[in-house]
């Protein structure tokens, strides 16, 4: 799709809501730098939102949906939980299912669009909880890993289920008390970036969203690796903060705690060498662009 | 915008034709074939157009499955692989069919009950996927055998359920599913079973089309729901996720969702009796006693009934083709005049008996039986044995059942 064919009829335009003439007018389809710095500017991909109050992870949502690279030709999986309350409000095509079968959908539908549009680039992006992710739907996570699906998995990690009420997960950290975790979880937190990187993906960074520039930034390359080259993973620390006992304002400062070195959030980063080779290309390319587009300001300002 | 004009005279890559459904299936010349069922298969869909096919191996269909690894190493088929189980391989399946793809899959018994969670929501998501169900035992205690119990918990999915007897019924409804599943006012998957082993794995003569006529390739766009491939401009969906909501707009959207994907199995009616010229088929309706059966029970119901005849009692025959859409009205005509009703089933609850006892007047008619289930094969005896006993006919003793 290009941003052309989001039109909408003279006639029709006055009854269409106003968020979708909003998206038609000033929506960033189709913008080549496109990336967090248009949040306040243009509109973005993702309307109000029914998160808590403070939620790191509408943050979270608000940040990815304004780096995508290709938003205009991305496809978005997700699965049940609070990510399923947003993605009825996000401006790209989703799929809802089951939970935890997300990186099943996204294989199929992967497959299904390089097959129906051979040569075009079509975009996938897994976007779901710890619990679909690391639980209940691990299998499928790591089998799309091992079959080197092209498409990017990202994970909430929220350390918990959120939206069942705060019960245990696997990413959760031991020694947490919790719903389901009466005397504190038995066991350490799932060490998912490590397992990834095992299984086959070629870049995979955990970190927590309290830098947009930094969200941005592994958006992009994760994007850009499973397009060209095979699975990527990030794992983003969006503390569920009604759970943690937290207040609406604290939701950043949680995380830019749990980001320090010694942290469990502090940032990881595996990228294999054909990535590693592609992104320093992409860095050329785009240093090359900028230099230019420097140049031609230059001459006009001459 | 992938291409929606017709395709239909033009050539795909293996240099078959785009024919028309209609002449392809009931004009073209056909070329009899001595095959067995899972080879069927695979010839169906060399001529299906089929995008995508997922793997899995559990016994009767992993030939079947197999095979059409085969065609795709051949070009036949867009895309395939094996996935790592049914529960994976059906949302593999969704998430192609939300791509866009015409996709196919087999499996059966435990692998059906694995998978279960799938199938109401490919219904609900509007998928016309078509899994080939190629029936076997469920577990406990473990059985590789044919046993059709599984097609009972498909039949409140939403899915169609088709049950075909022969090879035969299989090369032909598995080209018409597509055609039935893909209509834009049914748009709904489909299960299309059989009995696994006795038609998967017996040989048998089968009149196949052309090998160089195909079917027209599935058109996304004809779909009631928007097709997933960001080809078309998205919107805001709804103001309000309805999941999880507590409120009679989020209960009163649901409700008339499931309203509307039964109606569409209902809508599917007319499209399946068109092309399978009618639901049932029915003989000898006249006739006091009748044999109402669906898959092989059908052919070892024909068969008692030619003994029967050798006899002097006549009976007449239903073959039910089609369970979702249920043929409530064809049931009731081809019974009327019946006395006796029997049903034979190859599973232990017999659950085309109550289908049928909800369906007609005087219920009390239904004899349900005879039961095989398990992998035990139905002799005609044992249909011709039930029926004279439950007309107070003398019979012979059967082994081990005593009389």
């Amino acid at each position: 799709m290009s941003k052309e064919r989001i039109k909408i009829s003279e006639a029709l335009y006055d009854i269409m809501p106003t968020d979708y003439q909003d998206l038609v007018k000033s929506a960033t389809y189709g913008k080549e730098d496109r990336g967090w710095k248009d949040i306040g500017t243009a509109k973005e991909l993702i309307e109000q939102h029914s998160l808590c109050a403070g939620c790191p992870e509408s943050m979270a949502f608000r940040y990815i949906m304004a780096s995508l690279p290709n938003p205009e030709d991305t496809v978005m999986v997700g699965s049940t939980g609070c990510t399923s309350l947003v993605f009825p409000m996000v401006a790209v095509h989703n799929i809802h299912s089951l939970f935890g079968n997300q990186n099943a959908i996204a294989s199929g539908l992967k497959r299904a669009l390089s097959v129906r549009f051979p040569g075009r680039i079509k975009d996938v992006v897994v976007l779901a909880g710890d619990g679909a992710t690391v639980d209940i739907g691990l299998d499928m996570t790591l089998q799309s890993w091992f079959r080197q699906e092209k498409f990017t998995t990202i994970c909430f990690d929220n350390e918990l289920y959120a939206n069942t009420g705060g019960q245990e997960s696997g990413l959760m950290q031991k020694g947490f008390v919790a719903k389901m975790a009466p005397v504190g979880k038995q066991f350490e937190k799932v060490r998912l970036p490590e397992i990834a990187r095992e299984s086959g993906c070629h870049y995979v960074v955990q970190c927590t969203v309290s830098k947009p520039s930094l969200v941005e930034k592994v958006v992009k390359n994760a994007v850009y690796v499973a397009r060209e080259i095979g699975p990527t993973y990030l794992q983003l620390y969006t503390p569920c903060i009604l759970e943690i006992g937290k207040n609406s304002m604290e939701g950043l400062q949680e995380m830019r705690d749990s980001e320090k070195p010694t942290e469990r959030f502090a940032y990881k980063e595996f990228v294999s060498e054909p990535a590693k080779q592609l992104l320093a290309e992409i860095a050329a390319k785009e240093k090359e662009r900028k230099a230019a587009a420097k140049q031609l300001t230059g001459q006009a300002q001459a | 915008m992938a291409e929606t004009k017709s395709l239909i005279g033009t050539q795909n890559k293996k240099g078959q034709t785009y024919t028309d459904p209609w002449y392809m299936l009931n004009e073209a010349p056909r070329t009899p074939s001595f095959f067995t069922g899972s080879e069927v298969i695979k010839e169906a869909i060399r001529r299906a157009s089929c995008d995508i096919m997922i793997a899995y191996p559990i016994t009767p269909q992993s030939e079947a499955a197999a095979l059409i690894g085969e065609l795709f190493a051949e070009g036949y088929v867009g895309d395939y692989f094996r996935g790592e189980s049914e529960f994976a391989v059906m949302s593999q399946c969704a998430g192609a069919s939300f791509g866009g793809a015409r996709v196919f899959t087999t499996t059966a018994g435990p692998g059906t009950m694995r998978a279960m969670e799938n199938f109401p929501m490919w219904a609900g998501a509007r998928l016309p996927i078509q899994m080939i169900v190629t029936c076997r035992g469920i577990n406990s205690p473990l059985s590789i055998q044919p046993d059709t119990l599984e097609i009972s918990y498909l039949l409140n999915t939403g899915m169609m359920v088709w049950h075909a007897e022969t090879a035969q019924d299989f090369f032909d409804w598995i080209l018409k599913g597509f055609i039935v599943a893909e209509e834009p006012d049914v748009h709904l998957p489909l299960a299309l079973c059989c009995d696994g082993f006795f038609v998967t794995h017996t040989k048998d003569v089968v009149q196949l089309t052309p090998a160089d006529m195909c079917l027209p390739p599935y058109d996304p766009y004809r779909s009631p729901v928007p097709c997933m491939d960001m080809e078309c401009p998205p919107v805001r969906m709804m103001r309000d996720p309805f999941v999880m909501k507590s409120n009679y707009i989020s209960y009163a959207t649901h409700a008339s969702w499931q309203q509307e994907v039964w109606a569409a199995v209902e809508r599917s009616r007319k499209h399946a009796i068109h092309w399978l010229n009618g639901l049932i088929d029915a003989e000898n309706t006249d006739a006091d006693i009748m044999i109402v059966a669906s898959g092989t029970a059908v052919s070892q119901g024909r068969e008692a009934i030619r003994m029967l005849e050798d006899e002097g009692v006549r009976c007449g025959l239903v073959k039910i083709k089609t369970l979702r859409p249920w043929p409530t009205d064809e049931i009731r005509e081809a019974t009327k005049h019946a006395k006796h009703i029997f049903v034979p089933e190859f599973n232990v609850t017999g659950w085309l008996a109550k289908e049928i006892r909800a369906t007609i007047p005087d219920h009390h008619r239904v004899y349900a039986g005879p039961h095989v289930c398990g992998g035990m094969t139905m002799p005609p005896e044992i249909i011709v044995s039930e029926i004279k006993t439950a007309l107070g006919m003398k019979t012979f003793s059967l082994a081990g059942r005593g009389s």
